[in-house]
């Protein structure tokens, strides 16, 4: 089962990224495609593939992987099964700000920049509520993280139901996750990176915080300094997603959880299979959700949660 | 080795323990005897630098025990913790070399010395067969076990567990209290929390007894161990009977 499980994930990470450069509102017969991956292939053919589909693929790519980590920490870091990328109402600040620049129609980098202010406010908001006041009592921390999420809730609610019709749409997408700006894929990368090498160097650590912070700092583990680390990291992650793409659900949730079923319970290993089956989850499903019904596209979060319950709920039916 | 000094203990509403001295040295093997809520989990608890005291302090060596970094302190003193909620997703194996964590050096890449010492470590325990086997599939006593086979790859210098007994059959009973007294033998300072007073008796040199309202005593087991101090402790009558020189206590029916 681990094998089989490692490989698969191996496998769905360049085959995911290959599909995504395939298919797309334009057809690409298998031999112009093999040309124009080979570096050959028309002018049209290469816009298409590197110009267009490559630079969203490997966005989708970096998100699903900042995603699934930022899941897999909060999952540990507040000991509930529950935790994913939403839960500490960092991504709802965003959406309070994204809302407000789409709804008075700001250019799309001054949309990023009041989605990043409103992340950060509601990460101040939790640190100086609940961190800074009783330490790390995780309680206090989980219901201040889904207070907030709730109060950026009931705005975004309100700013829907303020906006005229025209751009209700580029709202909802905002809000179930859209991949389809995401034309640079550098910044989530490094954040990508950054985020995998700092929770890999936390590994043992966060095996040993799975076991209670009483257990952890038995055996050795400086607690204080760990959760701390992984907060942020958790944090940063989760920002440099929904920046790129909006709030999308579910692949922080469930590809830690599906790894664990799957036999992954060390970090050492768990934290870069994450990595590598969030992003292959996230391209898998931005792939479809921009080729089946194009040119529409359905937004990327619906996809993610249509792909991934069922892989879930197998391996929940299988598990002991 | 580890010693506390003037250890005064509290929960909200209660005093536990008042102005204790207490010397762990090599060699030595004490029980801490007491009702439930009496205060052994905390005093278990504040000498491995886990909880702070009401009053006084715990030494690990020349220094307060809170001033040295946690890391040192899992190399010195190990605890076995009396209940753990928390699930463990991996295997056993995994979980006895979680002890290793004040030990490795390496964070990346494999341990091999580390899995041999978890390796023997689950056999010292009798649960080498059940390596490969996920840690959340155990029973209460295996999982007893495997805590135990942790803290033997920790490998600590001072031995404090808390009720090392709980959930475990007759016969592992007798293993893990024979694997005390070894370490003690082998030069571990240990400290147990106990129920049983024969198993004091029988394994340990010294006993602490703690009565309600921060009240306590301390000395050789054979001084200790009495029957009116026990009747006094437990609040009921005991019958004793005697085999091979050890006092036994049965509780009156």
């Amino acid at each position: 089962m681990r094998r089989f499980a490692a490989a698969a994930v191996l496998l769905a990470a360049p085959l995911s990224l290959a599909a995504a450069l395939w298919f797309g509102s334009v057809d690409l017969a298998p031999r112009e495609w093999l040309e124009t991956i080979a570096g050959g292939g028309s002018d049209t053919s290469r816009e298409i593939v590197w110009g267009l589909r490559a630079p969203r693929a490997l966005a989708a790519f970096a998100v699903g992987a900042l995603l699934a980590v930022a899941g897999t920490l909060l999952q540990v870091l507040l000991r509930n099964p529950l935790a994913d990328p939403t839960i500490l109402g960092v991504s709802g600040g965003a959406a309070v700000g994204a809302m407000a620049g789409l709804l008075l129609a700001w250019p799309g980098w001054a949309v990023q920049i009041a989605a990043l202010a409103g992340a950060c406010a509601a990460a101040g908001a939790l640190l100086a509520l609940a961190l800074r006041l009783t330490g790390w009592n995780i309680h206090r921390v989980l219901l201040t993280g889904v207070a907030i999420g709730a109060a950026c809730g009931a705005v975004v609610s309100l700013l829907l139901a303020l906006a005229p019709p025209g751009r209700l749409h580029g709202m909802l997408f905002w809000l179930l996750g859209d991949l389809s700006g995401a034309e640079h894929p550098l910044a989530p990368w490094i954040a990508a990176a950054v985020v995998v090498a700092a929770s890999q160097a936390l590994a043992p650590r966060l095996d040993a915080l799975a076991l209670g912070t009483l257990k952890a700092r038995s055996l050795g583990v400086a607690v204080g300094a760990t959760q701390t680390v992984a907060f942020l990291a958790a944090t940063i992650a989760t920002v440099a997603a929904v920046l790129v793409a909006g709030a999308i659900g579910f692949v922080g949730l469930v590809v830690p959880h599906a790894l664990r079923l799957a036999g992954f319970g060390g970090h050492r290993r768990l934290v870069p299979l994450a990595a590598l089956a969030g992003g292959a989850l996230l391209t898998a499903a931005d792939t479809l959700a921009r080729s089946v019904v194009a040119p529409l596209e359905f937004p990327v979060g619906a996809v993610t949660a249509l792909v991934g319950v069922p892989v879930l709920l197998a391996l929940l039916a299988r598990s002991r | 080795m580890l010693a506390a000094g003037g250890l005064t203990l509290a929960v909200p509403g209660r005093t536990l323990v008042v102005d204790l001295d207490l010397r762990l040295a090599p060699g030595d093997c004490c029980a801490v005897l007491g009702k439930n809520g009496a205060g052994k989990t905390s005093l278990l608890l504040a000498l491995a630098g886990l909880a702070t005291p009401a009053a006084g302090t715990v030494r690990l060596g020349d220094a307060p025990i809170a001033s040295r970094p946690r890391r040192e302190v899992a190399r010195r003193v190990g605890i076995l913790l009396q209940d753990e909620t928390e699930s463990f997703w991996g295997t056993t194996l995994e979980y006895a070399l979680l002890g290793r964590f004040a030990h490795a050096t390496a964070p990346f890449g494999g341990d091999a010395a580390g899995e041999a010492a978890a390796r023997s470590a689950l056999a010292e325990v009798d649960l080498a067969a059940h390596a490969e086997q996920p840690y959340r599939t155990l029973s209460g006593g295996e999982r007893q076990r495997a805590r135990l086979a942790q803290l033997i790859v920790q490998s600590p210098e001072a031995w404090l567990l808390d009720e090392p007994l709980a959930h475990l059959d007759l016969g592992h009973q007798a293993a893990t209290m024979r694997l005390a007294a070894r370490l003690a033998a082998a030069g571990g300072a240990v400290i147990m929390a106990l129920h049983e007073p024969l198993w004091a008796a029988r394994v340990c040199s010294r006993a602490v007894l703690l009565y309600d309202s921060g009240r306590f005593q301390e000395g050789p087991v054979q001084d200790v161990l009495t029957q009116s101090n026990l009747e006094r402790l437990y609040g009921c009558r005991l019958e004793p009977a005697h085999r091979d020189g050890t006092p036994l206590f049965l509780p009156a029916s």
